[in-house]
């Protein structure tokens, strides 16, 4: 049930989200420090969820095979792979450290 | 789905940097159409990630293929999965998807302009307002190939995304344990895809420093689904510390006239 609660409220409000852009007269938004806080604000949030998704199992510290999955990925990327190629490095190199008994 | 306009693209697919915008006047439809489908196709096979991802996360392949189809902004459904797997309150996750679509609405309102929909178009033309479609747009000379851009880019990203979310979500499903096949690993390294391209000066790296030792701080002792929240404040806290250096560096070069 708490699944389909989050799916129908990010639907609504994430469509709402892109539907405001097209209605609000341009300007109202266009105030230099809000225009630098939106796009900062997805930096921080990837930032944020990339370091909890690698670090944490529930409430607690993990490090595992995911970490060096995901340290070949940001070497792929400093690299320049393409976009699903950086999470297929991920995923192999975890899956084989793993195997690996890591 | 992946990056700033203003910034360079990620994934290697053509960028607005790229994509030729000063070929005007007249760049031909086939040409507005090969850029279009270059983006459209490339990030709309990324859905397999997400299918697998929110598979992994424990949604069933109907939640996965209705996030797609009625979300589709990818850096906001991976961030609701992601949340979901690791047990959080459906709020708090929904709210971090929500606070990753606000840029969404920036994109929208120079659109609005650039594409000039009537007001019965609108409601449709804006679901598929997202990082690739916009990119797109924007580097059009003229409305007519804005439109023909945003369309073609529309469609076929939106067609894919769907269509490889399914495929992930299955694949998955037969595979079993996702964690065994190292799949746990999809959802990170989406992110720090996304990410990569928008740490372009200090402020963006040491905002997305801050935001870490936020999570890691906050994570063992806060609620799950809030702390990111609480790592979202480093945007305005490293915002407000440029302000307030910039500000002070301005009153010594008075100074020390």
């Amino acid at each position: 049930m708490n699944t389909w609660i989050a799916i129908g409220v990010t639907t609504v409000g994430c469509y709402l989200l892109k539907y405001a852009g097209l209605l609000v007269p341009a300007g109202v938004l266009e105030r230099p420090l809000v225009r630098r806080l939106a796009a900062l604000l997805p930096v921080v949030l990837l930032a944020a969820l990339t370091a909890q998704q690698t670090l944490s199992e529930g409430q607690h510290l993990v490090v595992d095979a995911k970490l060096a999955g995901v340290g070949a990925a940001a070497l792929a990327l400093v690299l320049r792979a393409p976009f699903l190629m950086v999470i297929a490095v991920a995923v192999v190199v975890t899956a084989g450290v793993r195997a690996l008994g890591g | 789905m992946p990056e700033q306009i203003e910034q360079t693209t990620s994934h290697g697919i053509p960028g607005p940097q790229r994509v030729p915008s000063e070929a005007s006047p007249g760049k031909s439809d086939a040409a507005v159409i090969r850029d279009a489908l270059g983006v459209g196709v490339a990030v709309g096979l990324s859905g397999f990630a997400f299918g697998v991802t929110s598979a992994g996360a424990g949604l069933s392949v109907l939640q996965s293929c209705l996030l797609s189809l009625f979300v589709f902004t990818g850096a906001s459904q991976f961030a609701l999965v992601g949340a979901l797997g690791a047990g959080g309150n459906p709020f708090a996750a929904a709210a971090g998807a929500f606070f990753l679509g606000v840029r969404n609405s920036f994109y929208g309102l120079r659109l609005s302009g650039v594409l000039g929909y009537r007001a019965v178009v609108k409601p449709f033309a804006a679901h598929w307002i997202i990082d690739e479609t916009s990119a797109v747009t924007f580097a059009q000379p003229d409305r007519r190939s804005a439109r023909l851009g945003f369309t073609v880019t529309g469609l076929s990203l939106y067609v894919l995304w769907n269509l490889t979310t399914l495929a992930g979500a299955l694949g998955a499903e037969a595979l079993g344990d996702t964690d065994a096949w190292g799949l746990d690993a999809a959802g990170p390294a989406a992110f720090l895809a996304l990410l990569g391209p928008m740490l372009k000066t200090t402020v963006e790296r040491a905002a997305a420093g801050l935001a870490v030792v936020l999570m890691l701080g906050t994570f063992p002792v806060l609620p799950a689904g809030v702390p990111v929240l609480v790592s979202a404040l480093a945007a305005p806290a490293v915002l407000m510390a440029r302000g307030a250096r910039s500000r002070k560096a301005s009153t010594a070069r008075e100074e020390s006239r």
